[in-house]
């Protein structure tokens, strides 16, 4: 299975659009056709492109130029002069980055919450899934779906908010802790357990939602395997380790390659909303450095050196994870033209 | 946990999910300790849901008095009123920033639904002029971006974006993944339709429209309701492109600056809020803007909900 399937259907030939009757027909040996010329085809295919166009400038001005905008990261950017005017000072902003130990605590910081949610937040919607799958009810599977589903559509601010009523200094928690001769303990503000704490949140907000592509794996097994397996004495604990689980492994393997190669991105609203709370010790992350030490401290070049190192280490995880999953014999994000 | 597998007595591609199941002849009978412990897990994970919402919109409604006698956070009600609500309404930032937010996230999903929709099905049909390319430049956003700095040096600067509506809505309106769900599920539409309209002389447009989006409702719904709650809850645009202006600031931005950071709130200290009885507490006022900026996704939510194994799934996991 590999998330984006860029050649689905679209086999090398150059028949016209839908020419080619059914979308399954790629498995099939094709006669080779003639390849249509430029002009011809431009003009049979000119509206689906033209339908295109509107999200292409979108994506050009909002996501490229910005791509192209990492040249600031080479600069001292003064915004009157912009992009092409700033004084070029090569490496100097990541000789400045690399010799702050802000920006390496922001670092050590990312890889640590990164590490923390992998291990307490991957397993969670798995055995969730598997959980819910169990439950014989349809009406109340899909009432526990409906409801766990539900904090993915909260926005972080919300997330945090009803987290501070509940655990905060005057929250819930603490009250009852205090009204019962109890010490307080206010979690929203211990820098020592924040990283837990934030993993927490991004559980209680994300993993309920999380479960929706494990739920679908789970059904694509074949349910004669699990009658084959009970008559040979296999109780559930085996049935779940030998059959659901290997049968969600491409799942999990593709996930977990998403994951590490977002290993950088922990998440920034959520630190951005926390930071004044915790103190930047605990919650500076990549983001957050580049967003306070770029634009709120006014130095663009800083930031975006920190920006750029973020996305190109990313790049490079990304790529890593993958080959990782092709080594497990997994087809994992994507995986090069056979 | 005792049945912690569950065995489908049905064909795995069937709608299965939704129906009920029996429990196969073969399977052993569950325990009752792990049928009590299944469900105590599964209460516990919804428990964990539904007490802070209930929490917070139970709050909001409660008059001074009972926030004195829970002593801040009301779970047990003594007395409900919808004094917060008045005061928070009768206009002032708090009226103006939900009114925006509104606008935002309704032309935002318009704007977001029509690009998207046209550049899926334009991207769909097999063997089309430059469809690999255009996908390949839409799918390498994913994998790399300029970063924050960049990208509001774009909005900003080149197209002096700053202090403009336009900046919370252009920006993000194009998300390459959700027009690869919908273009997955469109090339999932019937060939022999499209062909048949072909025949019959209709242009993509009247295809596109009369023939693919009635076949993919539940892609649709969904990728609204993704893009809708996209614009609804993004507060860290407005701090980078408005963050002065307060008569600009949409929902989740006055929540933050509100509640989450606790300044105080316009019209709110200390001597009003404790001058009469009818004066509501200043926890409610806060969990009343919380629960604004819930309603909304509590109004959706219900309609959608029922699409988004379909919506989601053929497209994300197919090939």
């Amino acid at each position: 299975m590999s998330a984006i399937s860029v050649r689905g259907g679209t086999a090398t030939t150059e028949a016209g659009p839908g020419a080619d009757a059914d979308e399954t027909g790629r498995r099939r040996v094709r006669t080779k056709r003639p390849k249509l010329p430029f002009r011809v085809r431009l003009r049979r295919d000119w509206p689906l492109l033209a339908m295109a166009i509107p999200a292409l400038l979108l994506v050009i001005a909002f996501n490229y130029l910005p791509m192209f905008g990492t040249v600031t990261a080479f600069e001292y950017y003064d915004y009157i002069l912009g992009f092409w005017q700033s004084t070029w000072i090569g490496i100097e902003n990541f000789q400045a980055l690399f010799a702050d130990p802000n920006f390496w605590h922001a670092f050590e910081n990312t890889i640590v919450l990164s590490v923390v949610q992998l291990v307490l937040y991957f397993p969670v919607p798995i055995g969730l899934a598997i959980l819910l799958n169990s439950v014989l009810n349809s009406r109340i599977r899909s009432f526990i779906q409906a409801i766990v589903y539900l904090p993915h559509f909260f926005s972080w601010v919300l997330v945090i908010v009803l987290f501070q009523q509940m655990l905060g200094g005057a929250g819930l928690l603490n009250h009852l802790l205090l009204t019962h001769g109890m010490n307080a303990w206010n979690i929203m503000t211990d820098p020592g357990s924040f990283k837990y704490l934030v993993t927490a949140q991004a559980v209680w907000k994300e993993a309920g939602w999380g479960i929706i592509v494990f739920l679908a794996a789970i059904a694509a097994i074949d349910p004669a395997l699990y009658e084959a397996a009970a008559a040979d004495g296999a109780n559930r604990w085996r049935r779940t380790w030998h059959i659901t689980l290997p049968g969600m492994r491409s799942v999990i393997v593709l996930l977990l390659v998403l994951r590490l190669g977002n290993a950088l991105n922990v998440g920034f609203e959520q630190f951005l909303i926390q930071r004044n709370a915790v103190g930047s010790g605990a919650s500076e992350v990549l983001d957050t450095y580049s967003y306070y030490y770029g634009v709120a401290a006014n130095n663009f070049g800083l930031g975006a050196a920190a920006g750029l190192f973020k996305g190109v280490v990313s790049l490079l995880l990304l790529y890593g994870a993958n080959k990782v999953a092709h080594f497990f014999g997994e087809d994992g994000l994507y995986r090069g033209t056979k | 946990m005792s049945s912690a597998l569950s065995f489908r007595t049905r064909p795995a591609k069937s709608k299965g999910f939704q129906s009920t199941r029996k429990r196969p002849v073969w399977e052993e009978k569950p325990s009752v300790v792990g049928q009590t412990a299944k469900g105590a897990t599964l209460t516990l994970v919804v428990l964990f849901v539904v007490v802070p919402v209930y929490a917070v919109v139970l709050t909001s409604l409660s008059p001074q008095s009972s926030v004195n006698i829970a002593g801040g956070i009301v779970l047990v009600p003594h007395g409900l009123t919808l004094n917060a609500y008045r005061e928070m309404l009768q206009g002032g930032v708090i009226t103006r920033a939900m009114v925006i937010s509104m606008i935002i996230t309704i032309i935002g999903t318009i704007v977001s639904m029509i690009v998207s929709v046209l550049c899926a099905y334009g991207l769909s049909r097999p063997r089309s002029l430059g469809h690999r390319w255009i996908l390949m430049t839409l799918i390498a956003t994913m994998f790399f971006s300029g970063g924050i700095i960049p990208s509001f040096i774009v909005v900003a600067d080149i197209f002096h974006g700053y202090d403009q509506y336009w900046a919370l809505i252009l920006p993000g309106a194009v998300s390459a993944f959700n027009i690869l769900i919908i273009r997955a599920f469109y090339m999932n539409t019937a060939n022999e339709l499209i062909e048949a309209a072909k025949l019959d002389g209709a242009s993509e447009f009247r295809i596109l429209w009369s023939v693919v989006l009635p076949t993919s409702k539940a892609v649709n719904a969904v990728m609204a309701l993704f893009y809708a709650v996209g614009y609804w809850s993004a507060f860290f645009n407005v701090m980078l492109y408005m963050p002065a202006d307060s008569s600009k600031w949409t929902l989740q931005y006055v929540l933050y600056t509100y509640v989450s950071q606790g300044a105080t709130m316009p019209g709110q200290n200390a001597a009003t809020a404790f001058a009469g009885k009818d004066q509501p507490a200043p926890l409610s006022l806060q969990m009343c803007v919380v629960v604004l900026t819930l309603i909304p996704i509590l109004v959706i939510y219900p309609f959608v909900q029922k699409h988004f194994t379909k919506g989601m799934l053929t497209g994300a996991i197919k090939g």
